[in-house]
């Protein structure tokens, strides 16, 4: 054999090596960059990422954190019921690190899921379960519902404030309760009534049905509603419209949807919830119970900005931040639906 | 063949429309394909999709050989799940062989009752089918809402849901197919569809009520000559189409979950039209074509997770262009049929 050849051959070879070598490394960094992108997964409720509400703060939260911290974000809709607890199941079984469920409706599915896969983070909004690998994240509506049941009363001028909820359950009636309870600690006279868009998921998407129901409270002589019905809250944003009278908003800021309409927003932060929740993770962190959001965490709010702040007065707002302290101390008990019983 | 022709043809023009997605239309067949059949757990979620889509493909069969069109079968199941809940609610002391069986025949007859007023409607006020069933599917929805809630919800959870039914009713101890596929709520109404499906065969084509059914369906005129009547035969069909409906509660609450959840279902009833266009009515055909539509649902259930762009309604699309592919072949031979005439 002539030696060019064998040169060539041993050259050969080493280029091989060589790039046998630069595949592994490359094969290394891509394993090691892999493990470190946290795979995050969403579900959503019925009302979709789109509700402008709840699912819309949940679907914010996990956009910043994909956008802020780089992880890998799936997100789904539930679309029936017997789904959801699929949809967990296969993000668990697709070995995502966090698996976020967005809504009470969630509970069961979460519970038994999270059951079988001990290794899986798992995290819930609105519902308690009590797992290692499991946060609840529980908010204090009736503590925000408070403020802003307050501020209606203060606003009002026919003396008569009303309520429109999303589905009539133990959740929603606590914001009722709240609200009242806020507004009546203003004026203990006032006059307030309660309506529920519906008893299934489709209340949380009935814009039509929450805009008659607010048409009706307004010829009743309301003129502050109190909105807390997902994706029906437009419904009766466009009735206050119509009438010219105020709405309040709910889970998201929803001041800028309609400005000059919506007095303010009874903010349920979901999105730093979520947010918070996996950056935790991330940073290895993560623990599960239950996390409590309130007045005192900025859990729950009110919301003011530049589309509502020429509608609350210097005094009024002075008042209110008076009553947020007062809840803090704990020298306003606000009535809780959920102890109610 | 000519229908497998068109379904692979539909699948292939569905397929390639993801193209305009930015995606690669074979890695999509070959999520589908994975999400759909991948495991045993897959599997199983592809089956449990398939038992109720055999029953409503079957329900809307029936009423197609009859010549009426069954659109209500999402508001017959719902009325015989409610009732199949409601019966292992109030009644939890009945034991076991004999429950999930009193439980199912009230499912049975609850279903068949929704069935059989429209098919009264029709027969004796003329009332077209198509919208009776559409508005009993609403009046059906309504009811079972107010009754789950204001009669039997369930006391532990704020979801809408009946109270779970008790233990004796379901069959979960001695169901070998809910053993093999543990985690899904797949179980032995499998079985009960595909034998309810060859019944339904024998009894349109094997027996005498079978063929008056069917000739009412093709020619009323002749039909009613021969001495058929075409009032009770309608009736007797729609009563059919609701107890096959209304055997969902076989599968949802006896099977696997134990209760009614409002909203339990992805519109079985739509689909099942669907099933049985793909099938051309044949029970037969309609247990194949209900595994293929629970493969592309299950399937399409993963688009959402694996893809960037598309998302599982995607599987309606798919849906869509099968039937088309499938039911064009009809206007083929009619085409050809045409052209040989002229010449």
């Amino acid at each position: 054999m002539p030696k060019s050849t064998q040169v060539s051959l041993l050259l050969g070879d080493q280029m091989m090596f060589k790039s046998i070598l630069t595949n592994l490394l490359i094969m290394l960094i891509s394993t090691f960059s892999f493990a470190n992108t946290l795979k995050v997964g969403l579900v959503l409720d019925k009302g979709g990422k789109d509700d402008k509400s709840f699912n819309a703060a949940a679907y914010l939260g996990a956009t910043k954190a994909q956008k802020d911290l780089k992880i890998d974000l799936k997100y789904v809709e539930a679309t029936d019921t017997n789904a959801i607890e699929n949809l967990h199941r296969s993000f668990a079984r697709k070995n995502f690190d966090l698996v976020i469920g967005i809504g009470f409706a969630q509970k069961d599915a979460v519970q038994k899921v999270a059951a079988q896969f001990p290794k899986v983070k798992f995290a819930i909004v609105d519902g308690e379960i009590n797992a290692a690998n499991v946060r609840s994240l529980l908010f204090e509506e009736h503590e925000g519902s408070f403020l802003v049941g307050a501020l209606a009363a203060m606003t009002s001028k026919t003396n008569s404030v009303g309520f429109v909820g999303g589905m009539d359950i133990p959740l929603i009636r606590r914001f009722a309760m709240g609200y009242v309870a806020g507004a009546k600690y203003i004026n203990p006279k006032i006059t307030t009534t309660e309506n529920y868009v519906g008893v299934t998921g489709e209340a949380w998407n009935n814009p039509a049905k929450a805009k008659e129901l607010a048409l009706a409270q307004f010829a009743k002589g309301a003129d502050v509603i109190y909105a807390g019905a997902g994706a029906s809250n437009t419904g009766v944003f466009d009735a206050a419209e119509d009438k010219k009278k105020f709405a309040i908003g709910c889970d998201s800021n929803q001041n800028w949807i309609k400005p000059g309409v919506i007095l303010t927003s009874m903010l349920k932060a979901v999105d730093v919830a979520v947010y918070d929740t996996i950056k935790e993770t991330q940073e290895g962190k993560f623990t599960g119970g239950v996390s409590r959001f309130g007045l005192k965490n900025k859990g729950v709010d009110y919301t003011l900005d530049q589309y509502n702040e020429k509608l609350i007065p210097a005094e009024t707002r002075k008042k209110l931040e008076d009553i947020k302290a007062k809840i803090i101390a704990g020298q306003i008990q606000v009535p809780d639906y959920y102890k109610k019983k | 063949m000519k229908r497998i022709i068109g379904l692979i043809l539909g699948l292939c023009i569905a397929l390639s429309l993801t193209l305009f997605a930015g995606e690669n239309p074979l890695n999509v067949f070959m999520i589908l394909m994975r999400s759909a059949f991948g495991s045993m757990y897959d599997l199983g979620l592809t089956l449990s999709y398939t038992t109720p889509l055999i029953f409503c493909g079957l329900s809307v069969a029936v009423g197609f050989h009859a010549g009426l069109f069954n659109i209500g079968a999402e508001g017959q199941l719902t009325i015989a799940v409610v009732t199949a809940a409601a019966v292992g609610i109030l009644f939890p002391n009945i034991p076991f062989p004999l429950a999930p069986m009193v439980a199912f025949a009230a499912a049975l007859l609850a279903g068949g009752l929704w069935g059989w007023i429209a098919g009264w409607l029709r027969a004796y006020r003329g009332s077209h089918e198509v919208i009776i069933t559409i508005m009993l599917n609403f009046i059906a929805a309504g009811l079972a809402s107010w009754f789950t809630l204001q009669i039997i919800p369930n006391p532990n959870s704020q979801s809408p849901e009946t109270a779970v039914v008790s233990p004796n009713y379901m069959f979960k101890d001695y169901d070998l197919i809910a053993r093999r596929f543990p985690d899904t709520p797949a179980n032995a109404s499998l079985v009960f569809a595909i034998v309810f499906a060859i019944v339904m065969w024998i009894f349109l084509w094997k027996t005498p009520w079978g063929f008056a059914l069917r000739a009412v369906g093709s020619n009323p005129e002749a039909a009613h000559r021969a001495g058929i009547s075409g009032k009770r035969v309608q009736m007797l069909a729609m009563t059919i189409a609701g107890a096959m409906a209304g055997c969902v509660a076989l599968s949802e609450v006896l099977g696997s979950t134990g209760q009614y959840r409002i909203g339990f279902s992805p519109d079985y009833g739509f689909i099942g039209i669907a099933v049985a266009l793909l099938a051309n009515n044949n029970p037969l055909g309609i247990i194949a074509a209900a595994f293929l539509m629970g493969a592309l649902h299950k399937g399409a259930s993963d688009l959402d997770l694996e893809t960037a762009t598309i998302t599982r309604n995607f599987s309606q699309i798919i849906q869509a262009l099968i039937i088309l592919g499938v039911t064009a072949q009809g206007y083929w031979a009619w085409i050809s049929k045409n052209k040989r005439r002229k010449n």
